[in-house]
This record gives structure tokens, C-alpha cells and sequence, in this order.
């Protein structure tokens, strides 16, 4: 490698290396694969949907899936297939939007309490504990009551319920980093606080955030199928997979594919998270690499 | 000229289970510009804590640490910052120092970003070059901490140090960690940037063999003060203080002559609690040759001519 | 006949990235009583040669064969994992680097050495307290009869490792082997329980293998050094043969890479370039050739077989270093 061509590995080059490690782990892969499938999916329902999914059609209640419903019809004679897809559109939104809320409040939250200590520390984590003393979902049910039962207002719920509790694990993976000696190096260099919380404390904390983060996702998508099997989230018409699960129990033994279609989704896209994450973790650990270099010379 | 780094009566004390450690309990010594001290002592001695007082890593008690007269307990926030680049440390275990999850270019590249020395095909290549001047090849810009032998990753610790143009470098224990064959490499390179970039060091170490090789002053720790301190050739050659004698004589060398005459001067009994110090004299307890008067308070300074001074009032003795 | 007679002791360990050879061909004697060093670097193979001969190598995923290994008469390599308990701890000790490791910490120091001696020696328990008492006298320990009661984390560093050496030789072992048993101490500490092992196994006669990467102690210690590399013994001699007269590349560089406190080391130290040795890939060669300043045209060209350099002194090196 020439001078002139020699990368400046930043940040996003390490992580173009993670990419690349990426497929070894086959799991993560089929994971991934299937979450791809699901969004694109979800992302082209209105265009490549069969049916409206909320129109009625009483003359075709509760068909077994056949060429005409690839997944049967439900009470109202509406496409199964096609709610589930525009249903999926709600459920992925929502789980992307609290991953996202959480990530954006938790994190900092949990960083700051670990790197700065003391007061500040004391503070938060009492305001983050107020938090966790509530059940999960009944604080989600709380809120959703409180501010109307709008799918946004779901989202900012289960968001505030996930975030203290990444905070927490934050701020513990900080409180461990912190006091590691390559963190004292930085600081006998000069580094300020700025590049201390950025480059070294994220980097060696990103592990354990990203399978959090799916955890995260798992249980958002499951919350807001809650919510809505107990009537809080989406409101009817509109298709959701909760809500499908809800009013499909009626049905368990004339026609169960109206309750397997949206219940084995969501089983196989947590499933998928969390294979996902697992590939994700050991990804980002130089340690586990195996570069081609490498592998090279070890046959030496 | 006056010295490059000047440290008075340094204390760095800890609060420790209800009781207070003076790890650094009164430390005062001088380095000159391009000269290496020895700051030589055996666990619990303060000698790395001593180090850390000194980089402000731990912010001591009390005392000043006058950088080209400049006191550096004083500063704070930005201007610290930048005071860094001129005093460097290099750690005992080479690969913590170094982040698991950055390629060795961007962990010298970093050096030269927090001080702002270098943008763009200039950083590259300036990493190239210091990588080089530790005798690392530019390959490795590549690779990752843990794919480096403990040798190389100590080079890249060095290589950092030097990215910001230091004056002093605080080497703790930087090559005790290190097989001895590889630990001759290291000190090689020491010496040999010393003379090309008239670096001053202060080299933490229990072991003597090696900071006779490498120091021109030797300071003596013990339960964190300095019992003697003289120019290298003297504390070796005649050495004044019972601890120090104790110390020299224990030291194994390599020679099976050598070993067969030597008359150890064993020491009784274990280090005291840092917590709680022997009064008087704090090594007492274990010299061989200590009064009742030893107890009664905290021998001064005797010099002993040519910058040679050490606390014992027993000086005379012979051990 | 040799206390102790090792032939083609060959230890390897399967890893993802291929086989390990830690010991390569081994072979040495040990006569009753004497010192014997066994120095090397990181990955020399050192530490492993004194778990083969204990037996403590765990297999899988480890692998040891050996042409001899017989001790006090015995065939280790046929006796029982039972049969072999029953040796160690009464005819041959180790004692480790991290004392702090080797003692359990929620046991008292009484209740480990009692346990060994009730174990190997067969006494009543009145008996092995006794006993107990007296051996942490022996090895220095002040107010012995208290200290029974004492859990490790109450004993200093140099304490800890008497209690091992304690613990050691408290059936009397024939063979004591101490795993770089002073590295981790304090230089006065060193000293003192240097000095304690010579005279407690000069006393009683137990021949010692003592496992260091510091010549000094060595030179201070040991009747006879094996110098080890790439898991193969390099050099073999008595102490001030290889001390005065190094006969292997490998020697010469260790000597010349360490300082001396009586300052009779060269102002620059000479070191031995280079990393240290892979062990996955076989050398047909010599291991250190890639690292050795005194290399002749026969090392390139075939392995060098041992070479005897005066009495009892070998090393398996073309080169004729010292004249």
C-alpha cells in the first residue's frame, strides 16, 4: 500500500471491516435476510398488497388461504396477507421509533451518569430509577390513556419506558470502561471529555448497547402487539399485528390462520432480532476478527 | 539552567476504608533537560503513584510540580490540556493501554488529532514516520492491539507519546512486563530517542538492574518518601541509607561468582501498613541497625556531598 | 540412577489455529538432591515441562508422550491418574508463581496444610496440627500457632509462598519444582525466601528444579542449568560452564540482553532482535536461526545436534561461541 493511498481507518472504516465479518456468523445472516424481507415487504404494501385491508367483504368471511388469499380471510372477509403487511408497517415503525428514542435519550443518559460520577450520577439515576419502579407496560397504558390512544403517543410511551433501562446498562458498561488504563492513556495525551465519552467509552460500550437495542425492538413490536390486543394502540380499522392476534382468538378453531399468521411473524422477527444482535456483538469485537490476512498466515 | 521539571514537597494521599494512605508523603527532587532519574522502590513505595502525581493523572494533595516553572497542580481544564503534549507516559501493560477496538493508525493518528499537529495525507504520513521511528513497520497501521506481540504494542505506546512532542516522559514500570530479551530492544530504543530528541525521563522501576543501565540519578523510595538520592555511579557504588544497602544486596546478578560471595543483607519482617507508618524513621522496623532515637522523628536530609543526601540518622554505621 | 530421568518428553495442545508443540524432544536428568535451572522466555516451554512431569497437563486438549519419564523409580507415564495422586504433594511439590492462586482463599492456612499432611502422612488430626505448627515455623512464619487460623488474604506476599513452600515440603518430597515461585515478589522478599528454599532442601537433601527467566537467581540457586527454546532444551551445563563459557546463540543473547545492579554490563545492551518463536510450524532447522547474531553456513542447512563443550556440558549449536 502505497503512502498515498494509506486509509485513514476512522470510525466507519472499522466498521466497513465489521461488515465484512459480518456473514460468517450464518444465524445473523438468515436474520438479517428475513428482517429485509419483512421491511421491504411492509415498506411496498400499499403497492403490491392483493386487497385493501380494510375492506369488508362479508361474502368471503373466514376462507382457508388458498390462490385467491395466500393466507386465508379473517371475520370480515379481508385479506389476511394484506393486512399483515400494512399491519407490519405500524409494528417495524414502531420498533425502528423506539430504538431510536430510547438509543437518543438512554444512552447519553447512561453516559453521562457513568463518565461524570457523583452528583450528576446521583441524579439521574434516581430520576431513572422513579422510571423502573413502574411496570413496563402499565406505564405504557398510563401514558397511551393520559395522551390519547394515537399511534405516535404508543411510540413516546414504550420509548420513555425502554430508555431508563438502557441507561442503566449504560452506565454500568461505562463505569467499567472508564477506569480501564487505555482510558487514562487518552487522558495523559490530552484528550478531552469530549473524545474520551466519543471515541473510547462508546466504542468499548457500542457491544453491549447494540444487543440491548434488540432487545429493545423485540419488545417494542411485542408492546405495541399488547397495547393493541388490549385496545390501547391501533384502533380499529386499521390493521396491526396485535390487534389481528386480539380479534383472531375468536376464531382459534373455524379458521387459525387468522391467528398463526400475525403470532409466527412476530415470533420470527424477534427471533430474527436477536440473531441479528448476536452477529452484531461479535462483529464489532476486533478480537473475534478473522481477516483474510490473517487466516492467511495462521496457514503459513 | 534550571531543571526542566522541578517537584516540591509532593503529597498524594487517598482515603482508604476510614483511613487516610499518604502513598506520596513529601516528595522533592529535579530533572534536567535530556537526563533520566531512576525512581526505584518496591511495592507500596509511591513510586508509580509519585508518576501519576506528577502527569496530574491523580491530583495531589498538596505540593507543586513546577514544569519550566510553571506549576502544573495549578492548572486546569484547557491549559492542562495543552501542558500535556510536553510530559508523556508510558504503562506497564502495554496492550491495556492501547483501545482493543482501534487499528494502530488511528491510535497514533489520535495523538495528533487531540493536539490539532497534523490534517489529512500529512497525518498519514506522519504516522507512517513515527511508527517508523520506533522501529515498527507501516503495515501495521492496519492492525489491531491484540494481533501485536507485548514488545510491539509497548512501541506503539511510545510511538503515541512521542506524536505530541513531549520534553519529559514518565516511563512506570514500562519494561517490566516484558520477556528480557525484548526488554533490551525497548531500552535500546529509549536510550537511543533520548539522545535524538534530548527527551528527560523519569524511569519508575523495582528492577535495579536495569535503572543502574539506564538513569543518571537514582531517587530510593520507601512507604512514600525518598530516603536517598544521589548521581547513578555513586548510589550503586556507595550507597548510604541501610535500606538502600539492603536493597543493592538482595539484587541477584547474573554470575555464579558474584552470587557465591555475596553477603545478603536480609530484612526482617514484612513491608507496614501504608495506612498506618512506622513513626519516627519508617523503616525502622526492618533496619538492622535502628536506635530507639529512630522512633522519635523523621530524619532530615544528610548530605553526603556531590547532590548526595540521605535520611538516616545512622549514617555513619557500617552494615 | 538419576532421581529423575526424562527421555523424548513431547507435550503438544490442539488449538483452532493448529498444534502447539510446547515441549519438543525433552530429555535431562536430575540426580537426588541437586539444583537443576530450567530457564527460557515467554513460550519457551519451561512451565509446560514441569506440568508434564506432575502429570497436571490436561489431556485433552492436551497431549503428552514421552520415550522415559521414570522418578524414585517409577514409570509416570503408566501409573494411574490414582497412582499418581498419591505422589504428588508427597514425593514431588510444585510450588506456583501467585500464591494468592494456589491457596484457596475461603480455607484457612491450617486447614490446607493439615489437609495435605492428613492426606499423604497420615496423622490424626492432633498429630497434623502439630505438625503443621512446626513447618510454618521452619519456613519463618512468626506466632505459627495463631496464624493456623488465618485465611490467605491476611498473609503478605512473601508469607503466602512460605506457607506454599510449607505445604511443599511437608511430607518430605524427594523432587520440589517452583514455577517462577519468586517472580512476582519484592526483590528483599526474593531474597529471603531464596535463601529459604536452599537452605530447607540443602537440609534435607530434596533435589529442585527451579523454573526462572532471571539468571540472576539462577546463577545464585542452581547446580546445573537447561536453557530452554521454542520448547526444546538448547543448552545444558553447570552452572559456571554456562555462565563463563555460553555455548548457544539463544545463551549469548540472554546474557548479553540483561543488565547487571554491579554494573558490569556493557553500556549498551545487547538484545536479541526479533520476536519470539511461533510454535505451530515445525522447525527442521534451528528455532532461534530467524533471531541468532552468530550463525554459520550449517544452520542453514540442517539441525544442529547436541555438541559436548567440557564436563556434562552440551548445547545443540554449530557455532563455537565460547573459545
Amino acid at each position: 500500500m502505497s503512502l498515498a493511498t494509506a486509509p485513514q481507518l476512522r470510525f466507519a472504516g472499522s466498521l466497513a471491516l465489521a461488515a465484512r465479518q459480518f456473514p460468517r456468523h450464518r444465524a445473523a445472516m438468515a436474520g438479517l435476510l428475513f428482517l429485509l424481507a419483512i421491511c421491504l415487504l411492509t415498506i411496498l404494501a400499499p403497492a403490491i398488497a392483493p386487497y385493501d385491508p380494510v375492506q369488508i367483504k362479508l361474502g368471503a368471511k373466514l376462507k382457508p388461504p388458498s390462490l385467491e388469499h395466500w393466507l386465508g380471510t379473517d371475520h370480515f372477509g379481508r385479506d389476511v396477507f394484506s393486512r399483515l403487511i400494512h399491519g407490519g408497517r405500524t409494528s417495524l415503525s414502531v420498533g425502528l421509533l423506539v430504538v431510536g428514542f430510547a438509543f437518543c435519550l438512554g444512552v447519553p443518559l447512561g453516559l453521562a451518569s457513568g463518565y461524570f460520577g457523583g452528583r450528576i450520577d446521583n441524579l439521574l439515576m434516581r430520576l431513572v430509577d422513579a422510571f423502573l419502579t413502574f411496570p413496563p407496560l402499565l406505564l405504557a397504558v398510563a401514558l397511551v390513556g393520559l395522551l390519547g390512544p394515537d399511534i405516535q403517543n404508543v411510540m413516546l410511551a414504550l420509548g420513555l419506558v425502554q430508555a431508563p433501562v438502557l441507561a442503566r446498562m449504560v452506565r454500568g458498561s461505562t463505569l467499567a470502561v472508564r477506569e480501564e488504563v487505555y482510558v487514562m492513556a487518552a487522558r495523559a495525551l490530552g484528550a478531552g471529555p469530549g473524545r474520551i465519552v466519543l471515541s473510547h467509552l462508546l466504542r468499548n460500550v457500542m457491544s453491549p448497547i447494540v444487543v440491548q437495542l434488540t432487545i429493545v425492538f423485540s419488545a417494542a413490536i411485542i408492546a405495541e402487539a399488547s397495547l393493541s390486543f388490549l385496545g390501547f394502540g391501533t384502533q380499529p380499522p386499521n390493521p396491526s399485528w396485535g390487534r389481528d392476534m386480539s380479534e383472531a382468538r375468536r376464531f382459534l378453531g373455524d379458521a387459525p390462520w387468522m391467528f398463526m399468521a400475525p403470532t409466527l411473524t412476530i415470533a420470527l422477527c424477534v427471533l430474527s432480532i436477536n440473531f441479528l444482535g448476536d452477529g452484531l456483538r461479535d462483529a464489532l469485537d476486533p478480537r473475534s476478527w478473522r481477516t483474510r490476512r490473517a487466516l492467511q498466515e495462521e496457514r503459513r | 539552567m534550571t531543571s526542566l521539571l522541578q517537584v516540591e514537597d509532593l503529597h498524594v494521599h487517598f482515603a482508604a476504608q476510614g483511613a487516610t494512605v499518604k502513598a506520596v508523603d513529601g516528595v522533592s527532587f529535579a530533572v534536567a533537560r535530556g537526563r533520566t532519574l531512576g525512581l526505584v522502590g518496591e511495592s507500596g513505595c509511591g513510586k508509580s503513584t509519585t508518576g501519576y502525581g506528577i502527569l496530574q493523572l491523580v491530583r495531589p494533595t498538596a505540593g507543586r510540580v513546577l514544569y519550566r516553572d510553571v506549576d502544573l497542580c495549578s492548572l486546569g481544564g484547557e491549559a492542562l490540556r495543552r501542558m500535556r503534549r510536553k510530559l508523556q507516559i508510558i504503562f506497564q501493560d502495554s496492550h491495556a493501554s492501547l483501545n482493543p477496538r482501534m487499528p494502530i493508525g488511528e491510535l497514533v493518528g489520535e495523538a495528533l488529532d487531540i493536539h490539532g499537529l497534523a490534517r489529512g495525507a500529512a497525518r498519514n504520513a506522519r504516522v507512517r514516520e513515527l511508527l517508523g521511528l520506533v522501529g515498527l513497520a507501516g503495515h501495521l497501521i492496519e492492525r489491531y492491539p491484540h494481533e501485536l506481540s507485548g514488545g510491539q504494542a509497548q512501541r506503539v505506546a511510545i510511538c503515541r507519546a512521542l506524536a505530541v512532542e513531549p520534553e519529559l516522559i514518565v516511563c512506570d514500570e514500562a519494561v517490566s512486563a516484558l520477556d528480557v530479551s525484548i526488554q533490551a530492544q525497548i531500552v535500546n530504543l529509549l536510550q537511543d530517542l533520548q539522545e535524538r530528541l534530548g527527551l528527560a525521563y523519569i524511569f519508575i522501576s523495582h528492577d535495579l538492574s536495569v535503572v543502574r543501565h539506564v538513569s543518571d540519578e537514582v531517587a530510593v523510595m520507601y512507604l512514600g518518601k525518598i530516603v536517598e538520592m544521589a548521581a547513578k555511579e555513586r548510589i550503586y557504588t556507595v550507597p548510604a541509607h541501610p535500606y538502600t544497602k539492603a536493597l543493592m544486596s538482595a539484587v541477584p546478578v547474573p554470575d555464579p561468582d558474584v552470587e557465591a560471595t555475596r553477603r545478603r543483607i536480609l530484612l526482617a519482617g514484612d513491608l507496614p501498613n501504608p495506612a498506618n507508618p512506622p513513626s519516627g524513621c519508617r523503616f525502622r522496623t526492618r533496619c538492622p541497625i535502628a536506635v530507639p532515637a529512630c522512633a522519635d522523628v523523621d530524619p532530615p536530609p544528610q548530605a553526603l556531598g556531590g547532590g548526595h543526601w540521605a535520611k538516616c540518622i545512622r549514617l555513619e554505621e557500617r552494615l | 540412577m538419576a532421581l529423575l530421568t526424562v527421555r523424548g518428553l513431547t507435550t503438544r495442545f490442539a488449538t483452532d489455529r493448529g498444534t502447539v508443540r510446547a515441549v519438543d524432544n525433552v530429555s535431562f536428568d536430575l540426580e537426588e538432591g541437586e539444583v537443576l535451572g530450567l530457564v527460557g522466555e515467554s513460550g519457551s516451554g519451561k512451565s509446560v515441562t514441569a506440568l508434564s512431569i506432575m502429570r497436571l497437563v490436561s489431556e485433552p486438549p492436551g497431549q503428552v508422550r514421552a520415550e522415559q519419564l521414570s522418578f524414585d523409580g517409577l514409570d509416570l507415564m503408566r501409573l494411574s491418574e490414582a497412582e499418581v495422586r498419591e505422589i504428588r504433594g508427597a514425593r514431588m511439590a510444585m510450588v506456583f508463581q501467585d500464591p494468592m492462586r494456589s491457596l484457596n482463599p475461603v480455607l484457612t492456612v491450617g486447614r490446607q496444610l493439615t489437609e495435605v499432611l492428613r492426606r499423604h502422612a497420615d496423622l490424626d488430626r492432633r498429630a497434623a496440627r502439630r505438625r503443621a505448627i512446626e513447618l510454618l515455623e521452619t519456613v519463618g512464619i512468626p506466632n505459627a500457632e495463631r496464624r493456623l487460623g488465618a485465611y490467605p488474604h491476611q498473609f503478605s506476599g512473601g508469607m503466602r509462598q512460605r506457607v506454599m513452600i510449607a505445604i511443599a515440603l511437608s511430607c518430605n518430597p524427594r523432587l520440589l519444582i517452583a514455577d517462577e515461585a519468586t517472580t512476582a515478589l519484592d526483590v528483599t522478599i526474593q531474597a529471603q525466601i531464596v535463601d529459604l528454599v536452599k537452605r530447607l532442601t540443602r537440609e534435607r537433601g530434596t533435589a529442585v528444579i527451579w523454573i526462572s527467566h532471571d539468571l540472576g537467581v539462577i546463577a545464585g540457586l542452581c547446580d546445573r542449568v537447561n536453557v530452554m527454546y521454542a520448547g526444546r532444551i538448547v543448552e545444558s551445563g553447570p552452572i559456571r560452564e554456562l555462565f563463563h563459557r555460553p555455548s548457544h546463540g539463544y545463551t549469548l543473547g540472554l546474557l548479553g540482553s540483561t543488565p547487571r545492579v554491579d554494573g558490569s554490563q556493557a553500556r549498551r545492551l545487547s538484545p536479541i532482535e526479533g520476536l519470539p518463536p511461533n510454535l505451530i510450524d515445525p522447525m527442521p532447522l534451528c528455532p532461534f536461526l530467524p533471531r541468532c547474531r552468530v550463525s554459520v553456513a550449517a544452520c542453514r542447512e540442517r539441525a544442529p545436534q547436541r555438541r559436548a563443550f567440557g564436563d556434562r556440558h552440551w548445547a545443540a549449536c554449530f557455532a563455537d561461541i565460547s573459545p
